[in-house]
């Protein structure tokens, strides 16, 4: 080798970690404008987000952080679960005495665990109220319906995520949790039942084989489920997820008020009515990517450049914090609250009484009138009619504020006070008078799973948002009558559910009167 | 202009180009539709739906006896003898018998002294399950056969 050859060695070996360094981060320090937004869209994981955003969208009061605190959840859930992963055992041998272990002898595997059930319970929590945020500051409207749909993806995939983990453990907790959801999956057949035709025509008891594998909860159900729960779901809530935020993008940003979706092409003009802003000078500089160029509704990212502030470091800085904060917040559950386990699945004593998870028991209080209808038919019309709503609901009107106007509030307040007190009566007049069977011992199975008092509060709900309606002309007060009933009712049952029953799903105003046994 | 009434020539390679995209994507479709044959069971992997019950003399008339194990109670009358599922027929959970009928502690069902419901959310009465007698003279019953409630089982008349 030559001398010459031997200096350049030399010199690039010395120049290597600088070099390694630039050949991954090609930008400078961001502190300009400019280096801040190459930062974000020249990072593959960063470039999900938009390179400047709307300083609104930093306000707490605009999302109250709940999207970001269930992404985190999600993030916290995916961490944990690998580790329980190295021991759990998903056999009906292993399973329970893995996670005893993993419980009371691995190294941090309690901690471990109550952090992943912790986070599982949160995430639920967190995700059906920031469906609650969007709904009420009417952020599901165009362009937005179809992240809206995404979505109603993710609240399906959350729930069937928790189900599914759910039964893992193998206590008596899980089994019959699961036993009772996989015949609720099974419940059509309460319906073909009372038509006669179950015998050639099975939908429920297929939906049920397909998810146990057998027609008892037993080994094949526990692989299908660790399946569903290890890799089927988590996959399919990337894939969502990234469907989700790349959506925020393409939408321009989150919703908010006065806000005009630009043609593409047209955002320079708008961009010139902008005040005196340290960003616009900037604008020249800053590449907005091929998607200005192109036909077709492009992201309406540059309307508002005076009112943006950069992604790095504020957008990154908040995430970071929210981040942090829900990590505390688990770790704290985690240290103070043991996640439960039961004894052995005992497929021949059910527990009693025998709850599902606490966002079923809502469902499981209609489920105790008519399977079919609190299991099957109500959830189903609740998901198709949340879906509906942004294209039912078509008005234009500034999202991003909530319930926009002072007659929107009085309608949520007035559906909140009579979705409260259906629901309050759906389960008062069964408990203190009985329903149909005790009247008429005779009726028809047909005729209790038309008129039980699920069906007739879903009746009840509908006929008042159509009311709304009717009065008000405007669809978006029937939506926000529509979403506050049933929210109401969902969460007066959960409470029924949770608290309120015991023993043979008798009525009790407190644990402490439960018969002893 | 290419209208309805004279369409545009549609080319050799047009045609082509569309057959192999058509064929390209039912193949796919195909395969993926044949693959979801998978999850479905041909046997199910299960113990035998029947179970030996013993021999007649075991359940004298006017008894009856839970078998836990297998989830039912035996009960024997002057009619004969009968075997009811302990499955509720709600959702599944395994009820308990108490003389005078028998209480489902999942949604609060309750059936009659004959499995017939008076009160909850169970569609319908409880299993009756067929009985018939093995060749060495025990009673047999089969979990996979259902029978009219109300039919018992005689097997004095045949013995
Ligand atoms: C795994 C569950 C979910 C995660 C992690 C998630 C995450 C996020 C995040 C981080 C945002 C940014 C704004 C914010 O923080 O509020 C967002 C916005 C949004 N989310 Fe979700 N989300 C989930 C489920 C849902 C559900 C169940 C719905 C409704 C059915 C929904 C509809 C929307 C819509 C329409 C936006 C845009 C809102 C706007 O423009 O203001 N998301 N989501
Ligand atoms: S399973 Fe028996 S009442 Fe629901």
């Amino acid at each position: 080798m030559s001398e010459q050859n031997m200096q350049a060695m030399w010199r690039n070996t010395l120049a290597l970690p600088g070099n390694l360094f630039r050949s991954i981060v090609r930008h400078g320090r961001p502190d300009s404008a400019r280096a801040r937004s190459q930062a974000v869209f020249s990072n593959l994981f960063l470039h999900i987000h938009s390179t400047r955003i709307h300083h609104r969208t930093l306000r707490f009061s605009t999302t109250a952080d709940l999207g970001a605190i269930s992404a985190s959840l999600f993030l916290i859930l995916t961490g944990t679960g690998i580790f329980l992963m190295v021991y759990y055992k998903p056999s009906v041998d292993g399973a329970y005495d893995s996670i005893k272990d993993i419980h009371y002898v691995i190294p941090t595997g309690r901690l471990t665990r109550n952090i992943h059930r912790w986070a599982a319970h949160l995430m639920v929590l967190s995700v059906i109220l920031h469906m609650c945020r969007v709904f009420f500051t009417a952020s599901y409207k165009k362009p937005r319906e179809f992240n809206w749909l995404v979505g109603m993806g993710l609240l399906v995939v959350t729930l069937a995520l928790s189900f599914t983990g759910y039964l893992l453990p193998w206590d008596q907790l899980a089994y019959w949790a699961i036993t009772i959801g996989a015949n609720i999956a099974a419940s059509p057949r309460e319906l073909t039942d009372a038509l006669g035709m179950t015998a050639w025509f099975d939908p429920g008891g297929f939906t049920r084989e397909m998810l146990l594998g057998a027609s008892e909860v037993g080994p094949e159900a526990l692989i299908r489920f660790n399946l569903l729960h290890c890799v089927i779901l988590p996959i399919a809530a990337v894939v969502l997820l990234g469907v989700h935020f790349w959506r925020i993008r393409k939408d321009g940003g989150l919703g908010r008020p006065h806000q005009e979706v630009t043609p593409a092409g047209k955002g320079a003009a708008v961009s010139q009515q902008a005040g005196p802003a340290p960003v616009s000078t900037d604008s020249a500089n800053k590449t907005w990517g091929l998607m200005a160029l192109v036909p077709g509704r492009s992201p309406a990212a540059d309307i508002e450049p005076s009112e943006t502030v950069p992604a790095w470091p504020y957008l990154l800085r908040a995430e970071l914090l929210v981040f942090m904060g829900t990590m505390l917040l688990c770790l704290v559950l985690g240290i103070f609250f043991d996640a439960p386990l039961k004894v052995l699945a005992d497929p021949v004593h059910p527990e009693n009484p025998a709850k599902a998870p606490w966002y079923f028991l809502g469902l499981q209080e209609l489920v105790s009138y008519s399977a079919f209808v609190g299991g099957l038919f109500i959830p189903a019309v609740t998901v198709v009619g949340l879906g509906l709503v942004p294209y039912l609901d078509r008005e234009k009107e500034p999202a991003g504020i909530y319930l926009d106007g002072a007659h929107n509030k009085r309608i949520a307040l007035h559906s909140a006070l009579f979705g409260t007190l259906c629901a309050v009566l759906a389960v008062a007049i069964p408990v203190n008078f009985g329903w149909l069977r005790d009247w008429f011992p005779g009726v028809p199975q047909l005729f209790i799973i038309l008129f039980n008092p699920g069906t007739l509060l879903t009746a009840a709900y509908v006929a008042w948002s159509l009311r709304v309606a009717g009065r008000t002309g405007s669809t978006r007060s029937s939506a926000i009558a529509l979403f506050t009933c049933f929210l109401m009712g969902f969460i007066i049952l959960t409470y029924v559910g949770t608290e309120l029953r015991g023993p043979n799903w008798d009525f009790y105003w407190s644990r402490s009167d439960w018969p002893v046994h | 202009m290419p209208s309805r009434v004279e369409p545009g020539r549609v080319t050799r390679r047009d045609l082509l180009g569309a057959a192999g995209l058509w064929t390209a994507g039912l193949a796919i479709l195909g395969s993926l539709v044949g693959l979801m044959r998978l999850p479905i069971q041909r046997v199910l992997p299960e113990a035998s739906d029947r179970f030996k019950l013993g021999s007649p003399e075991e359940f004298p008339p006017g008894s009856s006896k839970v078998l836990q194990d297998q989830q039912v109670l035996v009960m024997s009358t002057q009619e004969g003898i009968a075997v009811l599922s302990m499955v509720c027929t709600h959702l599944g959970c395994v009820v308990s018998y108490s003389g005078d009928g028998f209480t489902c502690p999942c949604h609060g069902s309750r059936f009659g002294p004959l499995g017939d419901v008076s009160a909850g959310p169970a569609p319908r009465a409880l299993k009756w399950l067929e009985i018939s007698l093995a060749p060495n003279g025990k009673l047999v019953a089969d979990k996979g056969r259902e029978v009219e409630p109300g039919s018992f089982f005689q097997a004095r008349g045949k013995a």
